[in-house]
């Protein structure tokens, strides 16, 4: 086992590439030191990418705001204009974990680890966000929902990082939330999860939504029939009934130790109801 | 395996030390440096018990690879107390009684002395979200969050 | 010197006080040494394999391959360890709990173990050992494993306690039967009955830290252990008998404890540890993993329990009956019986009946729980009382006063109370505001009581008082959560010093008698009796140095408040002696002055409470959030109030968790689904309110403080008092523990549903 700290992603990309056994990536380790104890991953090489110039800031241009991979939870959390532009997308990478792993802990490293039940990820994809991925051929932008492809699972390459994630410049009158469901106040994992991002007109109508969901199926649900009962409404009882069905029948849900398929199912439809009032009240809607 | 080089700062001491790449830092501290004071509960960032401070952030140590210490000012429970001088945290929790078989201790007190320095005059809410990462099968939390609050007071008086 | 342990009426001036604990600031600056914290030169790692297979005939074990890796110093399986197939059977079933010798009867069941030169080696020589199991049939299930169709987990267990000898092996180990009077003549005078079936699934002490010990075998047979332990006395007994060593020549030391709770009472991998020890000839350290620490060390009984209770329409119980399915693990226990046994204690009962069914499962060996057993019969029983108040229309509060056991009550166990606590706690609720305050919508409130018998057994403790005065106070019970200090205080109290001038250590057990383990909260009440022993014994030796120092009679000295005082008109210029200068003469009068104790704590004297508490359920989830908690409890007398608290708060919070979240879930596969704390949920601080207290001190004639132990019975009555708050705030009735949100949504689902 070797662990390195490369100074340039083009070196991490390389030594990843180049790794003669599995090869695993190191930012805030929350996940990786588990599974490692676990025993469920050896790795033969390390790469801790903390020392990477600028994988370590978040940024805000004109497009938006660009979040390093290494970015610990915790900074999000700081960043004011982040936290004011998005603040569903912030509410969700504070929820994961303690205080202790909020100092480690990476949206990326929770989207690469690809559970189900990640928190920051239905937030992400209600967002739009986007993935910067570099790999041995150069960088390559997609979609956040395309990064996991089931349990444990993702399209990232051999030898492929993703470096960043993008979120867009925001739009006047827009609001999104994320709420988890879990049986303790702190420290579980998400039993299942909504996350909703909209836009409205002066006259407090949606002229656009995102829903996603999570722990719900194998992978992040972007619901879009979902976001359609949504948009020219306002969220009024009817419509959040009628969002909170079908968001219900959405779910693809196991059962397992931490819920039923029926208990999933219920609840998803009511945490999206109470996600899609707070985001249509951040977005200024009354 | 190769051994990994670690030049660092603990507790204001400077610390070098040879660690194998998958060595938590928590072995580091407890296996080779004899800091025994930060506890393996779990191994896996659940319980809090092995807390400590990295450049200003509460960490589990379990969940910290000790290469990754190179070059960081690292806050342990042993450096706490200034001399025989007890921090107030540490005072307040022996008056209170916040311990009773106290393994669980060390985490909480680290945890507690990030959430004041951040913090300084939290809620009882406030306190109780900050240490939820910090597990403590004894005591119910009740006297520990009165400790807390009164350390806090008692820092801002001074 | 004879001792008198009766309760005689004082004033005290350092009991009842709330100083800092001696052991305190060893434990807030990090040096306090753990089971973990200990390290011996030369010491090697030990790691133990463990069954993946709930129920499975080991064939064949193979340990070359890992025998021949560089670095492993030794590996054991069972053949390697005493062979007690015709001996004891008890003995027997916890070595084969240690090391499985024929079958793997649970998930986690240890089949060998190794040491080796750090713990990579070790890992990687556990992967070595190839072991062939033949998988079978498995049962976890409570219910399930006594149907006649379950799996037999040991052919050898016929049941006890039936009437005529069962012909068929089965997996109920044992039926154990409690009461008196006629339950169907009583059933017959009801007015209203109430009959439920109660179920409460598995969980575990959760103590933070892990089983941990260090084990150094010398090739003479002398040997050494380390180990965090409730009980050292008895962890050497039982390693020195499965290993065939003297138990003299086992020095074991117990470590500051991170918790145990009755999981650390029974002995796991210390064996294994002295075994691999003995083989590699050179200290093993062993320390469990967390994930170790669920699947193969202490859970409590996983329950099925119907309870039937009838009363006259003015609120007079006229007969209660309950069965009660306790599960054991997979070996015979006593679980059930001490269910059957703690069910109705509370209560005045002219007619009861409880039965007890001890059920072998392939989950892992039942451990003691604080007041083992006790929680789960609290639990059926106080909903079903709760029920029946409401039924008949009558106050939950007023009904059970009106039915509370008294002085001179026989108890529905057998013996006839003495000053019981039952009704002080009832009244003091009754009166509490916590029982007065408003509650807001979807919020409930309820409130149960609680028993526990309380242990005293046998305890050895030595005093020494140096030549500067201060004293040394050597006990032989586990300091599990501040004893030291009120230990500290009872020496105090009795040799009329200050409590700043005495310390009080754990002594190992080499240096002390035979001391019962803390265990039956049992530390402070049985330590306390010894210790005023032992401090009257050398007030004894006090008084006769003083009175060779003036050289008069013994007979004319008495002691008083730390003081010789020279007794009668003719030593009137005598004046007095201090501890201190008596000990200044200590060499010259006679040597060191000390006083020993040797006892058998009788009369521990039962403990009952009495807990409130408001819940508030989100009707569309079904999440819980305690909103105020409650305690009363009669404590006898409180040595150290402030621990005493602590006991009542940490009880109440384990009762929380076990009510709402905590769990054994086990797959079809008879797989442990969560054995670590990410899905074995205790509770965290944000879970939890603060934990009122309210102690109550009704004296224990058997103590002289009147002292009743007060560590167990806290978790006596959270499950019900929960389940009636839950049950009153949702208006379905909660019949299965722990009410999870999906357990309370599927409830209140199928309530909207009709």
């Amino acid at each position: 086992m070797r662990y390195i700290r490369p100074l340039s992603i083009e070196d991490a990309v390389g030594q990843l590439a180049g790794a003669a056994g599995p090869a695993a990536v190191l930012a805030g380790g929350s996940d990786l030191l588990v599974r490692m104890k676990g025993g469920f991953i050896e790795p033969e090489l390390i790469v801790d990418i903390k020392a990477i110039a600028g994988l370590s800031e978040i940024t805000e241009t004109a497009e938006g705001f660009s979040i390093g991979a290494a970015v610990p939870c915790a900074v999000l959390g700081e960043n004011a204009a982040l936290g004011k532009a998005w603040p569903g997308v912030v509410e969700a990478a504070k929820l994961i974990g303690s205080k202790q792993v909020q100092g480690r802990c990476t949206i990326v490293g929770n989207l690469c680890n690809a559970s189900p039940a990640a928190d920051s990820v239905p937030a992400l994809v209600a967002a739009g966000a986007k993935a910067v991925v570099a790999g041995p051929s150069g960088k390559r932008t997609i979609a956040v929902e395309a990064v996991p492809t089931g349990p444990g699972r993702t399209s990232l390459a051999k030898g492929e990082i993703i470096e960043a994630i993008l979120l867009d410049k925001r739009a006047p009158h827009s609001g999104d939330a994320y709420q988890r469901f879990i049986p303790r106040t702190e420290m579980d994992i998400a039993v299942v999860s909504a996350g909703v991002n909209l836009t409205i007109d002066g006259q407090g109508i949606i002229k656009s939504a995102r829903v996603a969901l999570g722990a719900a199926a194998p992978t992040v649900l972007l619901v879009e029939e979902a976001a359609e009962v949504l948009i020219g409404r306002r969220p009024d009882e009817a419509t959040l009934e009628r969002l909170a069905k079908i968001c219900s029948g959405a779910c693809r849900p196991i059962d397992d130790k931490r819920g039923t398929i029926e208990f999933r199912r219920k609840v998803a439809g009511v945490l999206a109801k109470r996600v899609a009032t707070t985001a249509y009240k951040r977005a200024g809607g009354k | 395996m190769a051994g990994v080089a670690v030049s660092t700062t603990i507790n204001g001491d400077h610390v070098e030390y040879l660690c194998q790449p998958d060595e938590t830092l928590l072995e580091v501290l407890r296996d080779r440096l004899g800091l025994t004071g930060a506890k393996e509960g779990c191994g896996t960032g659940d319980c809090g018990a092995c807390s400590v401070i990295v450049d200003d952030r509460l960490v589990c140590s379990c969940l910290v690879l000790g290469a990754e210490a190179e070059g960081r000012q690292i806050e342990t429970i042993e450096g706490m107390a200034h001399g025989d001088q007890l921090h107030p945290l540490q005072q307040k929790f022996l008056e209170h009684a916040a311990l009773q078989c106290g393994v669980c201790t060390p985490g909480f007190l680290m945890a507690a002395k990030d959430l004041l320095a951040k913090n300084p005059s939290p809620t009882e809410e406030e306190i109780r979200f900050g240490l939820a990462g910090n597990l403590c099968r004894c005591t119910g939390y009740d006297k520990i969050v009165r400790a807390v609050q009164d350390a806090a007071n008692v820092m801002k008086g001074a | 010197m004879n001792f008198d342990p009766r309760f005689s009426g004082r004033n005290f001036t350092s009991v009842g006080t709330r100083p800092i604990r001696p052991d305190g600031v060893d434990k807030v600056t990090g040096r306090a040494r753990y089971g973990a914290d200990f390290n011996m030169a030369g010491q090697l790692v030990g790691r133990i394999l463990r069954s993946p297979h709930a129920h499975a005939v080991i064939k064949k074990i193979d340990t070359s391959k890992a025998e021949k890796l560089a670095g492993v110093k030794a590996v054991i399986t069972a053949a390697d360890l005493p062979d007690l197939t015709d001996g004891d059977a008890a003995m027997y079933d916890i070595l084969d709990n240690c090391m499985a010798r024929k079958k793997a009867l649970y998930d986690g069941h240890a089949v060998a173990a190794v040491a080796a030169i750090d713990a990579r080696t070790a890992r990687q020589a556990l992967k070595l050992i190839e072991v062939e199991y033949e998988v079978l049939p498995h049962v976890t299930d409570v219910d399930e494993a006594m149907k006649h169709s379950a799996p037999l987990i040991n052919d050898a267990i016929f049941t006890e306690g039936l009437e005529e000898k069962p012909v068929k092996p089965s997996n109920v180990s044992k039926r154990t039967q409690y009461g008196h009077g006629d339950v169907h003549q009583g059933f017959a005078q009801a007015d209203m009955i109430v009959e439920r079936s109660f179920k409460t699934e598995q969980t575990h002490q959760g103590y933070i830290e892990p089983h941990a010990c260090v084990a150094s075998v010398n090739a003479d047979g002398t040997a050494e252990l380390w180990v965090c332990t409730q009980g050292h006395f008895v962890y050497r007994q039982h390693c020195a008998q499965l290993l065939g060593l003297e138990a003299s020549k086992l020095r074991v030391t117990s470590s500051e404890i991170g918790g145990g709770f009755g999981g650390k009472t029974h002995v796991w991998a210390e064996p294994v540890a002295l075994a691999l020890s003995r083989k590699a000839g050179r200290p093993v350290k062993l320390v469990m993993t967390r994930d170790e620490v669920f699947r193969a060390s202490g859970p409590t009984s996983a329950t099925s329990i119907d309870v039937k209770i009838g009363a006259k329409k003015d609120g007079t119980i006229t007969a209660a009956e309950a069965t009660l399915r306790y599960s054991c693990g997979p070996y015979a226990g006593m679980w059930a019986e001490i269910g059957a046994m703690t069910a109705f204690a509370c209560y005045k009962l002219e007619n009861v009946k409880t039965v007890g069914y001890e059920v072998l499962v392939n989950r892992p060996k039942t451990a003691a729980y604080r007041a083992p057993s006790a929680p789960m019969a609290a639990f059926a029983v106080e909903s079903a009382v709760d029920e029946l108040a409401k039924e008949i229309g009558m106050d939950p509060v007023e009904f059970r006063i009106k039915n509370a056991a008294q002085e001179g009550t026989r108890a529905s166990y057998g013996p006839v109370y003495g000053p019981i606590g039952i009704g002080p706690t009832l009244e003091a609720v009754k009166n509490h505001p916590h029982m007065k305050a408003p509650l807001k919508a979807n919020q409930g409130r309820g409130m149960a009581c609680g028993f526990w018998f309380n242990f005293g057994g046998q305890t050895c403790t030595d005093l020494n008082i140096g030549m500067d005065g201060s004293v040394s106070l050597a006990v032989g019970t586990v300091d599990v959560g501040g004893s030291r200090a009120s230990l500290s205080l009872v020496a105090a109290e009795e040799l009329g010093i200050d409590y700043s001038h005495v310390k009080a250590i754990v002594a190992d057990t080499s240096s002390l008698g035979y001391n019962d383990m803390t265990d039956g909260s049992r530390g402070t009440f049985s330590s306390s009796m010894a210790t005023i022993s032992a401090a009257r014994n050398a007030i004894k030796v006090l008084r006769e140095r003083a009175a060779q120092m003036w050289d008069i009679s013994v007979d004319d000295v008495a002691w008083e408040a730390g003081h010789a005082v020279a007794k009668g008109e003719k030593h009137g210029n005598l004046g007095k002696l201090s501890l201190k200068e008596i000990a200044a003469q200590s060499g010259k009068t006679g040597g060191p002055i000390a006083g020993h104790s040797e006892l058998v704590a009788d009369g521990a004297g039962v403990s009952f409470a009495t807990h409130i508490c408001d819940i508030e359920v989100d009707p569309e989830t079904g999440s819980t959030r305690v909103i105020r908690y409650t305690v009363v409890q009669d404590a006898g007398k409180a040595v150290h109030p402030t621990y005493v608290e602590g006991q009542y708060q940490g009880g109440a919070a384990q009762g929380i968790g076990w009510a709402l979240n905590e769990e054994y879930i086990y797959g079809k596969d008879g797989r442990l689904q969560n054995p670590g704390f990410l899905d074995y949920r205790i509770p965290v601080c944000s879970d939890l309110p603060m934990i009122d207290t309210q102690i109550l001190e009704i004296p224990n004639p058997n103590h002289p403080y009147g002292v009743r132990g007060v560590g167990e019975t806290s978790i006596v009555p959270p499950l019900a008092a929960i389940a009636n708050a839950v049950s009153n705030a949702v208006g379905v009735r909660m019949t299965h523990i722990p009410m999870s949100p999906p357990r309370i949504l599927a409830a209140l689902e199928a309530e909207r549903e009709g």
